[in-house]
């Protein structure tokens, strides 16, 4: 083992750090629209007659079943077919907030279907509808049972982030794989990378932990 | 697209599936042993086995897949790109499936133990006749997710030239100038594998329910 490459990688730490600075900016960003996104589709499910329902089932399923690279090039190459050309951001963006927004409407679906009826019935009975209802009486309970598997889903995002190398986007793994082209330091730059993955990952995990200690606590 | 492109996207259909399988074959029982490990609180690797675990279910595909490809032969072992591949899957495989296999044998009956050790069976007995059998059904489910979930991250080996699906389907697209359609078939082709697979542990279960009735 040497520590020549770990130094390289000190050298650089601005590249990684631009690096890391970007994937967090593409983690929050593609988190926050596909957690609305899940949440409309979600809303849809509950609120939407039976042939709605099936139809986004049937759109979650196939989204479910397709790898998240994939969906990334579709977006990226296949879009200005359609004379709709996105740069290489906003298409990584999008493909993860499509991809995960999917997963969220599902695992919403899961911790509503969970839930005992009676509170929506009554509220519906007390003259609660559309945003009142979803809001003060739907959804407390629903996103305070989702919070772990919320999380996670953002622990997915934080690890699906990482294909955005393949369509160039200067996030964590492209800074790591820059470094190593250039210094030819393959297995400390990569290493850091994946050591600051984890430290993202331990950090969403801490949040969860703590969201539900003080949820606990305000019980 | 010609028939050949449809022939090369069902060539590297091929490759998405025999390189994912012995990832599945190597990583299960790997995860078995690391979920042995942690369970026995086997002193002196219980704490690293934990950390290990914790670590790779962190890192990206992509990335780990680049680290083993680049960062092994500085290391001063050669590894083929196929090989290099399979080593990837299996090694996150390996992580999400010691989860699994341990969260199934933390949630295994004790009373089940306590009686095979009254009758005075040894470890490696209880083990294999008492533990495995059933600790496989009950994990099937969550490890049937796991393969789908190995299927969807296995395009990471597209990024150092392995030609499975979607390096074929990318190919494709660059030579006729329209990418559109064979991304189309190989979203339809990975449907169908990662279908199969459900289906497949479905029949599995279901078999399994009229074995336990009869």
């Amino acid at each position: 083992m040497n520590f020549h490459g770990f130094a390289v990688v000190w050298s650089e730490r601005d590249l990684i750090l631009r690096g890391l600075l970007l994937t967090l900016e593409i983690v929050a960003i593609s988190s926050v629209l596909a957690g609305i996104l899940g949440l409309t589709v979600f809303w849809s499910l509950v609120q939407g007659g039976p042939a709605i329902a099936r139809l986004v089932k049937a759109v979650i399923d196939v989204v479910r079943s397709v790898p998240f690279m994939l969906l990334c090039y579709l977006i990226y190459y296949g879009l200005p077919s359609l004379n709709v050309t996105l740069d290489n951001f906003t298409a990584g963006v999008t493909a993860l907030t499509l991809y995960n927004a999917a997963y969220v409407a599902e695992l919403l679906r899961g911790a509503w279907k969970a839930q005992p009826p009676e509170a929506a019935e009554a509220a519906r009975a007390l003259g609660f509808h559309g945003w009142g209802l979803l809001t003060r009486i739907v959804l407390p309970p629903v996103v305070l049972d989702a919070v772990p598997m919320l999380g996670n889903q953002m622990i997915q995002v934080i690890k699906d982030s990482a294909f955005l190398v393949i369509i160039t986007v200067q996030e964590l793994t492209y800074a790591a794989n820059e470094i190593q082209a250039t210094y030819y330091v393959p297995f400390a730059s990569f290493i850091c990378a994946i050591l600051l993955y984890w430290m993202l990952c331990l950090g969403v995990e801490g949040g969860v932990r703590g969201l539900l200690r003080v949820a606990e606590v305000r019980r | 697209m010609g028939a050949i492109d449809y022939l090369a996207l069902l060539a590297g259909a091929g490759n998405t599936i025999a390189i994912s399988a012995i990832a599945i074959v190597l990583g299960s029982p790997l995860g078995l042993m690391l979920a042995l490990i942690r369970w026995a609180k086997v002193p002196g690797l219980d704490g690293p086995v934990a950390i290990l675990v914790s670590l790779l279910r962190a890192t990206p595909s992509v990335t780990l897949m680049l680290l083993v490809y680049f960062a092994l032969p500085v290391l001063g072992l050669e590894l083929p790109r196929v090989a290099a591949a399979v080593a990837t899957l299996a090694l996150g495989s390996m992580a999400y499936n010691c989860e699994i296999w341990r969260g199934a044998l933390l949630a295994f009956p004790k009373d089940q133990l306590d009686a095979a050790k009254a009758l005075g069976m040894r470890r490696n007995l209880r083990l294999h006749h008492i533990i495995l059998p059933q600790l496989v059904r009950s994990a099937l489910p969550a490890l049937v997710n796991e393969m789908t979930l190995l299927i969807k991250v296995s395009p990471a080996i597209a990024v150092i030239g392995v030609t499975d699906v979607t390096r074929a389907a990318v190919r494709i697209g660059a030579s006729t100038y329209q990418p559109v359609p064979p991304f189309t078939a190989a979203l339809a082709i990975y449907l169908v594998i990662i279908g199969a697979l459900v289906l497949a542990q479905r029949l599995f279960e279901n078999r399994q329910l009229t074995r336990n009735a009869a």
